[in-house]
């Protein structure tokens, strides 16, 4: 299974809800397929995405967050499955995408790769609703059901270690960060500088 | 416990009237009652970490959905969260209010928050975050209110230096 078919598969679901990607191929990939204002790709700072979509979620209930993480980023923040354990917010999806591999620096193995169980660890850690899954199908039906659910979910997917050429795209980080903020002050009926100031 | 509850009472009452929403925090002594009052108002998000470079993403969150945040750390978590305040608040020009204990500086008994302290002004300074002391019950409020300020303004971390004059009771 290639992580652009995962995300070629389910990108009709993600325009009402809140993106939140990590850096490198999955960030790369999912403009490929289509980049939208309510996508935010965390281009450095592995481990952090899952953090930022926990604030996103709690900060507001009322939105859809999805967060595609991957093997390497998340096993840099353990301790942050267990934070998204202990707050439960039930309007969050956590996507990982395990290619067993660090890819874009020379696809040297992950700990996945000789062992470690990403699903037992989360389930290990309190969330619930885990899922392991290896067939588009499988992903596509484990991915819509859960952005149906009123529940955190995490799906860890197994993908091949492939990915796109490069991974510049021509997207620039502090654009693409404002207009995710402006995306959600729209949103939200809220005006953010006004509230700042 | 010689921590000051009346001087903690100052800082959280601060941190209300900034308008803060979130606070992320990791137990420490000097923060206990902060915990707790964060804990017990029910208007406000608090977020245990397991790790306090979780709430450099947290707060990152919060400022995307138009909320204020503050983390409450004690100056070793500021250094295990270097990397997310440098490769994401300061790369992506994401406002923090970093509230601090300034553990292990002058009249500091445990052994083991010593290195950390003489750390912690020059690795500040080496980031470029400006920071204050909060070092007197009189000036909290000011100083809270002027470093959030900054942070907005300037989309950039500021960090508030939470000294044993302040915190700790004898």
């Amino acid at each position: 299974m290639l992580r652009i078919d995962c995300l070629r598969s389910i990108h009709d679901k993600l325009d009402d809800c809140l993106v939140v990607t990590i850096m490198g191929a999955v960030a790369a990939e999912l403009q490929s397929v289509g980049h939208r204002p309510n996508f935010f790709y965390l281009q450095h700072a592995m481990g952090l995405a899952s953090s930022t979509g926990l604030g996103l979620a709690l900060c507001l209930p009322k939105q859809r967050v999805v967060v595609f993480d991957g093997d390497g980023s998340i096993l840099m923040n353990l301790g942050g499955f267990t934070t998204l354990a202990r707050y439960r917010p039930k309007n969050l999806v956590h996507v990982i995408f395990d290619n067993e591999s660090l890819l874009s620096v020379g696809g040297f193995p992950t700990a996945t790769a000789t062992g470690s169980d990403l699903v037992a660890l989360a389930k290990a850690a309190g969330i619930p609703h885990t899922y392991g899954v290896h067939t588009l199908e499988g992903f596509k039906a484990h991915f819509t059901a859960a952005m149906k659910g009123d529940d955190l979910a995490c799906i860890v997917a197994k993908v091949e270690a492939a990915g796109p050429k490069g991974y510049v795209t021509d997207l620039s980080l502090l654009e693409n960060r404002f207009q995710f903020r402006r995306h959600i002050e729209k949103l939200t009926g809220k005006a953010f500088i006004a509230k700042d100031t | 416990m010689p921590v000051s509850l009346a001087n903690s009472q100052v800082i959280y009452k601060a941190l209300k009237s900034c308008g803060i929403g979130l606070v992320s925090a990791l137990p420490e002594t000097w923060l206990v009652h902060l915990i707790r009052m964060a804990e017990d108002d029910p208007k406000m998000i608090l977020v245990r970490l397991a790790k306090e470079e979780e709430g450099v993403g947290i707060s990152a969150g919060a400022h995307f959905a138009g909320t204020k945040s503050a983390m409450l750390m004690q100056n070793h978590g500021f250094l295990a969260s270097i990397n997310g305040i440098v490769s994401f608040a300061q790369l992506y020009r994401i406002p923090l209010l970093m509230l601090i204990s300034y553990r292990g500086h002058f009249g500091e008994r445990d052994p083991w928050q010593t290195q950390g302290g003489s750390a912690t002004e020059p690795l500040l300074r080496a980031l470029g975050i400006p920071y204050s002391f909060l070092d007197d019950p009189a000036t909290v409020e000011k100083r809270i209110a002027a470093a959030q300020t900054w942070a907005v303004s300037s989309l950039h971390p500021a960090a508030l230096l939470l000294t044993r004059d302040l915190m700790w009771e004898e």
